[in-house]
Parts: structure tokens; C-alpha cells; sequence
């Protein structure tokens, strides 16, 4: 193992301090004991499955997948034509250091856990989570719940060891909320997937403290196919944050992960996600929920970062009364697209949607949001209620908004509102009367933007949300 | 005027009805016939659109076939009835030919006015023509079927507007179609040069229940200060396929107002583009749509911001029965200097049955930070208050469903400001309801 490439920093007291855009961008020089090499044939799909010790079901749905990828085109429908420069032979699709995650940070090989510490990850765990699962690369390098969490019967560990230790409830639901067809990057996760995380929880049981799982990018050319399934049984409930970084490089990334969750009857799944990708990396993930009678899925989704994100979390309303809640943020900076949006299928009477969507657009950053509500026939009492809005902060800004609605029948009430504006001169002037410089007024005009949605997150993540804000917002104006 | 030949009966839209339909053009200008030429081989070289085409997301791609459809023979047949309203001046086309005319006063006449059928226009203004005729395409979708309407336009009318004349009453045009497997191209320029004014309706006719194809498009452009209404009210017989396309530019402070009342045909799409290419232009987009049984209404539409200080304000509804499907997708473009634009887009369903289906394809595209945009969809039952008051007071729930769709439809028509052509529209959708 070779020391770090740079000069270490010291590891941030405020945890939101630590997971700023800087912090993220720096890289160790990792020795990988494991590298499928670059390119994606069937020997890389075997190597993983190989390196995995997979049972035959898995490698079989492994390589059917990566037919499916290969068969299916590029999506040229509407997506933007910078997929096209995706380079998929030169991606690394493996890569890790062994494949058990470390139960104490001191188990963690000295580089990855220095990454994770200038991160603040180990110090956020300390101070409020129930449990973290910290993925460096293909796989989980640490994984921990607290005893008071596990005793109750919650598992939570990383996707690769859950195939080991669980396979009757994975197998039960895994690849059934997102098919591996669904789309070509859902086909590429479903033959290369690593690491990601698996939760269950039992019936009853109300996690009370979140659980994290923090995905780190560490390698040039890298791809990134993190799979995650969380089952909240009946009645039962969790909230689930995730984080991630990666360091900037000259040459892209990949990251493309699938993300399923079931919520039971009258279950409750809280899905947070705070992303801070590098301005090189790709960003195409599928997410889905699937909510029984009476169960609530909500999506908090913040992208800030990435070259190019390409996102809609979606929830099926498959049993009555179902609620299906998404909450999204996105920071479009020069250089940057974030496409995102959410996806509603009601497919159960009296099911309601809610879609909450603020995109900011500084420099030549480009937002659009995209969405989907569907009612289909012979349901009875469906609401959904829609609501984009868009911030331009300079003149060459720009930001799209394309909703798709479909609704049949006689007995929903479906509501879609979206608007565009800028930050008033009068308030910049006002602020900078008060002695702020024109960079801070601006970032206080876009924090009280998105205020009202970040007000909902638990209280460490919008503390790092409005910081990140703080940062991007960092010489932009003009 | 159109010509009357006889020929052997068109049995189809080929390459032998097209020479023939030229030939029988041969006095027109030559730029006309290069034009029609030109769109005849778009025409054949375009595919019909496919599933993934975005511009035809959701709609029935089965029901666009064109097989079979027929180009008239020029002969007139019954005149229809006109709605009656004060008006200034009508045409009245049936399947290809003027079957009624009033001439202009000699007033409108010597102030320049012109409103002619369009192969008259052709003949004694080409160049006028010229100016007009497709200087800002539509390009929504439909490229085919324009192209087609090009190739075969027979029945146009051109309305001239000159500088600084305003006309109060509005200028009327009617179209028919009779006969089976008929099709019928007609193309409308409405040219309002800069101070002028005027009203265009036309009236898109078919009674009886035959198949018919009919592919119109408009050109209506707004000199600088000029103000131009145009309203369209489509009632073809239930098994009509039809395709309107309109392009709207509106110069420096001209004001446009647009009205399309869809009622018939089997498979309706619509395309209207509005261009704001001066510095407060403003247009107003209006639509409404009554879609009963199985029919298919596709509405696209466009608001292109070209120029700062620009306005734009769209407003389509639709009210399904049956099993009727709308579609409406529209998009709001704020080019990158556009600054100061205000615009807006609303889409509003009310969905009277359990089977009918609304889709709803809002956009907004904006580049330029320093603006105003929104827009909104909603698609809903009728208001449960609104329908229990109206029957606790003896009123039928079938007569208090029509009450509420038509308190609904009213905002849109109060935007015309003509108490005549108001109650003429209302009665068209009335006869919808009793059909």
C-alpha cells in the first residue's frame, strides 16, 4: 500500500463542514486486490460473480442483464446527447481491496478510512445515526449498526453480504420493484452490481435514528453500480440517508446505481439523499419505490455535482390509500446538467402523490425537471399535486420543466404548477446595503429558496445542504 | 377561382393525382407550383411518425393512415348553412370550390383591403402572396401531413390588411367536405401589415357521417402594432381525420388572439406555434375542446419568446365524455436575450366520465433568467357543490353536467369580446351536446 498522494487535512469538527465540495476532491493511491480492468464482457461479468463467491441464480441473472444492456440502445428519446460520450470500454467496472466489511473503523485499511475521516463520516456515526454503511469503490469497507437497532431484528449490511446471509428476503424482492429491462442503465447495475446496501425491518419496528450509507468514488474511470434494497415490513419504520463523493478527474466516471424499496402495509420508508459528485461523473440511477396499502414512500433527493445527473425517483402506488411523497433539490452549476424529476404510477384506489421540485441554474448550469403521473383507468379517489419552481441566477442560465400527465377517469384531481424566476435585484441590493458582499446575498436568496423543503430534513443534513449551497454558490455571481 | 375539370375520379394521394392536381394549376405563378412540388416530395420522402417520437408521445399512430383518401373532383355541391352574425365579408368553399361569395364593400376595396380565395390571390398578388405564405413553417410534428396540405392546397383564402386600416366586423370563411373517403387542403394567410386590425373565423364543416381527410394550414402574421383575432371551429362529421397547423408572428406591440373550438372528427391533431418577434408583442392561445364517444384530440403547441418585453398567454381546455382522450402538450421557449418575458401556459381537463382519458405534456424551455414563466395542468371531476346545487334545484344532472362545462368553456370566450360571435360559438358546442 502506498501513502497518500497528498498532504492530509485535518479531519472537520462539524460533520456538515466535512462533507463540503473541496473535502471531497482529493484521491489515495489505492492498491486494489481485486480489478476486473477495463471494459465489460461476459469474463468481467464472471470475474465479479467469481470474486463474489456468488450462488449460480445470481450469476445467471448477472449475465442475462448484460445481454439486455447490450441489446438495448442508448435511450435517445428525450435524454441528452452527452450520454453519447460515455466511454464504456475504458470503465473500470471492479475494483476493491476485499470484499468483508470491517465491523470497527480501526479494521479499516489505513487509506480508506483516512478518506472517510476527512469525509466525517466516523464522526457523524458517533453523533446521531443508527448505523453506516461506508462503500469505497465496488464494495462496503465498513458496515455498523448499533446492538440496540440489530437486537430489535432491523439487518442492515451491504448488498453483497445480504446475497450471503439472507438470500430467501432478497430473492423474494430483488429486481421485482425495478426490472432489469426497465432501462439500459438498469440492465448495465443489474450485471456489474456491488456493494449498495440491504435493509430489513421487521414488522412494528420505528427506527427511530437514521441509518447512513456513504458512497465513495476513489479511482479514475471508474463506474459505480451500487445496488440497494430496503423491505420495511408492516407498520414498521426507517429513514435511510445517503452520501456521495468523488474526487475530480480529467476523464469521466460513471456512477450508476439501482435503488428498490418496498414498504409493506402501512409501512414508512424516508429515503434522503445528499450528492456532491465531482463535475467529471456521470450520474444515471434508477430509483423506485413500491408502497402497499396504506404505506408511505418518500424521496428527499439533492443533487448538487456531477457532470451530467440523470434521475426520477419514482413510487408505485400499488395498494389502497398508498402516499407517495418527492421531494427534490438540484444546483445546476456552469459545466452541469442536472435532469431530474419523480414518477407517480397510482395503481390503487384512493392513492395520493405529491411532487415538490426546486432546481437552481447558476452561470451556464442547466436544471430540467422531468416527470411522470399516471391514473389509469377504473380507479376511484387519486390525487396528485405537482409543484416545480426555478431559480435563474444569471442571464445565461438556463432550466427546462417537462411534466408528463396522464389521467383517467372521472373521480382524481391532479394538479401540476411550475414557474420560473430570478433573484430580485432589490433583495441582492438590500442585503448588500446591510453589508453581505453580492456572492453571500446570493446564496441567502437561494437558501431561503429552498428553504421551506429543507426545513424537512433531519437536522445535520440540511446544515449540510445549506452549506453546499454556501460553497457552489462561491464566485458564480456576475 | 378555381377551375372545373373533369377528370377520371382520384382514387388515392399519389404521384398521378399530384401531376394531375398541377396540371390543372398551370396558370398559377411559377415560385407556387416549385413550392407544391418541393412539399410533394417531403411529402413521399417523410416517414409517418413512429413510437418514439417525442412530438407524438401518447397519441394513436394507428389512425393517421392515409390509404384510401381521395382529392375531390371540383364540383359544387350543397351550400351550407353560415352561422348567422354580423359579419364582413364570407367564403364559402365546398370539398374544393367557392360556392358562395360576397365581394367587398368599395370602401374595404380602396383602402386596399384584400380577401380573396387564394388561387385568386395568386393570379392578381403573387408577390403579396409570396411575402407570406410559409415564411415561418410550424414545425410541431406534423411536417408530413403540412407537406401534403402544400402539395394539394386548392381551397385557401388570403386576407390583406394594409397599413393603419382597422376592420370592425369580422371576416368569415367556410369549409365542407361532402362525399366518401373525401379530402380537402385548405391553407389561410391572414396578413395584418403594422397599425391594421381585423377578425378572421372560419367554420370547418362535414354533416353527414362519412370518412373524410382534411389537412388545413394557417399562416396569420401581426405588422408592428397590429391587432389580429383569429378563431377556428372545427365540427367535421365523427369520422373525419384532421390536422390543423397554425403559425402565429406577431411583430413589435402587435397583439394576436387565437381561438380553436375543437369538436369533431375521430382523430384531431392540432398544432400552433406563436412567434412574439418584436418587443411587446403579445398572443393569447386559447382552446376549447368538447371530445365525446371515441374520438382522439392531439394539441401541440409552442410559444416561441424572440424578443424581450414579450407576453404570452395560453389557455386550453377540454371537457371528455365517453371515452374520449385528449393530449396536449405545449412548450414555452424563452430564447437567451428574451428578457422581461412574461409567459404562461394552462392546460385544464375536466374529465365527465370514468373512461376518458386526459394527458398533459406542460413544457417550459427558459435561457434568459430575468422573466416570468409558469405553467399548470389539471385534469378533475366536477366540483360535487357545483353539481348538487344545481340539481337540488330541479335541474336534470345531464342539463346541470352541460351548465358546468359550459361555466367552464366561458372564461375562455368572454377573451373574444364579440357578443355575436359569442353566442354563435356557444350554440356550435351546445349542438355538440344534444348530438
Amino acid at each position: 500500500m502506498k501513502p497518500p498522494t497528498e498532504l492530509e487535512a485535518p479531519v472537520a469538527e462539524n460533520p456538515a463542514e466535512g462533507i463540503d465540495q473541496s473535502a471531497g476532491d482529493f484521491t489515495y493511491d489505492v492498491k486494489y486486490d481485486y480489478d476486473a480492468g477495463a471494459g465489460l464482457t461476459e469474463n468481467t461479468v464472471r470475474y465479479i460473480s467469481d470474486v463474489k463467491k456468488e450462488e449460480p441464480w445470481i450469476l445467471e441473472f448477472r449475465l442475462k442483464a448484460l445481454q439486455t444492456f447490450l441489446d438495448k440502445p442508448m435511450p435517445t428519446h428525450w435524454a441528452t446527447k452527452d450520454l453519447n460520450n460515455i466511454d464504456f470500454d475504458k470503465i473500470r467496472y471492479y475494483l476493491s481491496q476485499g470484499q468483508a466489511p470491517k465491523r470497527t473503523w480501526d479494521e479499516v485499511p489505513d487509506d480508506i478510512k483516512k478518506t472517510f475521516e476527512r469525509l466525517g463520516i466516523p464522526e457523524q456515526e458517533r453523533k446521531f445515526l443508527a448505523g453506516v454503511e461506508a462503500q469505497f469503490d465496488s464494495e462496503a469497507a465498513y458496515s455498523n449498526i448499533k446492538e440496540i437497532v440489530a437486537k430489535e431484528g432491523v439487518i442492515f449490511m451491504g448488498s453483497t453480504e445480504a446475497l450471503r446471509e439472507h438470500p430467501e428476503i432478497f430473492k423474494k424482492w430483488f429486481g421485482k420493484v425495478i426490472p432489469t429491462s426497465d432501462n439500459k442503465f438498469s440492465a448495465l447495475n443489474s450485471a456489474v452490481f456491488s456493494g449498495g446496501s440491504f435493509i430489513y425491518v421487521p414488522p412494528g419496528v420505528k427506527v427511530s435514528q437514521p441509518l447512513q450509507a456513504y458512497f465513495r468514488i476513489n479511482a479514475e474511470n471508474f463506474g459505480q453500480f451500487e445496488r440497494t434494497l430496503i423491505i420495511v415490513d408492516e407498520g414498521a419504520e426507517v429513514t435511510y440517508m445517503e452520501g456521495c463523493t468523488a474526487p475530480k478527474f480529467s476523464t469521466a466516471t460513471l456512477h450508476s446505481a439501482v435503488v428498490e424499496l418496498v414498504a409493506m402495509k402501512n409501512a414508512k420508508i424516508q429515503y434522503i439523499t445528499v450528492q456532491n459528485w465531482a463535475a467529471n461523473v456521470y450520474n444515471l440511477v434508477t430509483k423506485r419505490g413500491l408502497a402497499h396499502e396504506g404505506a408511505e414512500i418518500k424521496w428527499i433527493d439533492c443533487n448538487i455535482g456531477s457532470r451530467l445527473t440523470m434521475k426520477y425517483p419514482g413510487v408505485v402506488l400499488k395498494g389502497e390509500g398508498a402516499r407517495g411523497e418527492v421531494i427534490s433539490i438540484a444546483l445546476a452549476n456552469d459545466g452541469q446538467h442536472q435532469d431530474t424529476g419523480a414518477k407517480m404510477i397510482h395503481a390503487a384506489n384512493n392513492t395520493t402523490s405529491t411532487v415538490i421540485s426546486k432546481s437552481i441554474s447558476v452561470g451556464q448550469g442547466r436544471s430540467t425537471y422531468r416527470g411522470v403521473v399516471h391514473i389509469p383507468k377504473h380507479l376511484k379517489g387519486c390525487k396528485n399535486n405537482t409543484e416545480c419552481d426555478a431559480l435563474l441566477i444569471n442571464s445565461n442560465s438556463r432550466t427546462d420543466t417537462y411534466p408528463a400527465i396522464t389521467v383517467r377517469g372521472n373521480d382524481h384531481a391532479v394538479q401540476h404548477e411550475a414557474s420560473v424566476s430570478k433573484v430580485s435585484e432589490e433583495m441582492i441590493f438590500y442585503m448588500q446595503q446591510r453589508g453581505l458582499s453580492e456572492a453571500q446575498a446570493m446564496s441567502l436568496a437561494v437558501n431561503g429558496f429552498v428553504n421551506d423543503l429543507v426545513a424537512q430534513f433531519p437536522m445535520e443534513y440540511s446544515v449540510e445542504l445549506k452549506r453546499l449551497i454556501d460553497l457552489e454558490m462561491e464566485g458564480s455571481v456576475g | 377561382m378555381s377551375t372545373s375539370v373533369s377528370a377520371s375520379p382520384f382514387t388515392g394521394l399519389d404521384a398521378e393525382r399530384f401531376s394531375m392536381h398541377l396540371a390543372q394549376r398551370s396558370y398559377l405563378p411559377a415560385w407556387w407550383t416549385a413550392a407544391k412540388q418541393e412539399a410533394w416530395n417531403e411529402f413521399t420522402a417523410t416517414p409517418m411518425p413512429a413510437r418514439n417520437h417525442e412530438n407524438w408521445r401518447f397519441a394513436n399512430l394507428g389512425g393517421l393512415a392515409l390509404d384510401g383518401f381521395t382529392v375531390p373532383e371540383e364540383h359544387a355541391s350543397l351550400v351550407p348553412h353560415l352561422p348567422n352574425f354580423p359579419h364582413a365579408k364570407e367564403i364559402i368553399f365546398s370539398n374544393r370550390q367557392v360556392v358562395g361569395r360576397t365581394s367587398l364593400s368599395r370602401e374595404l376595396a380602396k383602402q386596399g383591403v384584400i380577401f380573396a380565395p387564394l388561387d385568386e390571390a395568386l393570379r392578381d398578388h403573387p408577390d403579396l402572396v409570396r411575402r407570406y405564405f410559409q415564411q415561418h413553417p410550424v414545425n410541431l410534428g406534423s411536417e408530413k401531413f403540412i407537406a401534403l396540405n402544400i402539395a394539394f392546397t386548392a381551397s385557401g383564402t388570403f386576407l390583406y390588411v394594409p397599413k393603419g386600416v382597422k376592420v370592425d366586423l369580422p371576416f368569415v370563411v367556410q369549409h365542407t367536405i361532402t362525399g366518401d373517403k373525401q379530402s380537402i387542403f385548405p391553407h389561410t394567410i391572414v396578413a395584418l401589415e403594422d397599425e391594421a386590425e381585423a377578425t378572421l373565423v372560419e367554420f370547418f364543416v362535414s354533416g353527414d357521417k362519412l370518412a373524410h381527410l382534411a389537412s388545413g394550414v394557417n399562416d396569420l402574421h401581426a405588422g408592428q402594432n397590429a391587432k389580429l383575432t383569429y378563431v377556428g371551429a372545427q365540427n367535421w362529421s365523427h369520422e373525419t381525420l384532421s390536422f390543423q397547423a397554425n403559425s402565429l408572428t406577431a411583430q413589435r406591440d402587435a397583439r394576436i388572439t387565437c381561438l380553436n373550438i375543437h369538436l369533431g372528427g375521430r382523430q384531431a391533431r392540432h398544432e400552433s406555434h406563436s412567434r412574439l418577434q418584436g418587443p411587446g408583442a403579445h398572443c393569447d392561445m386559447l382552446a376549447l375542446t368538447v371530445a365525446k364517444e371515441n374520438q382522439e384530440f392531439d394539441q401541440r403547441t409552442l410559444q416561441s419568446h424572440q424578443a424581450p418585453h414579450t407576453t404570452s398567454d395560453l389557455l386550453y381546455k377540454n371537457a371528455l365524455l365517453d371515452k374520449a382522450k385528449t393530449i396536449f402538450s405545449g412548450l414555452i421557449v424563452v430564447d437567451p436575450d428574451a428578457q422581461q418575458t412574461d409567459a404562461y401556459q394552462t392546460n385544464r381537463n375536466l374529465l365527465l366520465s370514468d373512461e376518458a382519458e386526459s394527458n398533459s405534456l406542460p413544457g417550459l424551455e427558459i435561457q434568459a433568467n430575468d422573466v416570468k414563466c409558469s405553467h399548470g395542468a389539471t385534469s378533475g371531476r366536477v366540483p360535487e357543490e357545483q353539481l348538487f346545487y344545481l340539481t337540488s334545484r330541479g335541474i336534470d344532472p345531464k342539463k346541470a353536467h352541460e351548465l358546468i362545462v359550459f361555466g367552464f368553456f366561458e372564461e375562455v370566450l368572454n377573451k373574444l369580446e364579440n357578443e355575436h360571435l359569442h353566442a354563435v360559438l356557444s350554440d356550435l358546442i351546445q349542438s355538440k351536446f344534444k348530438k
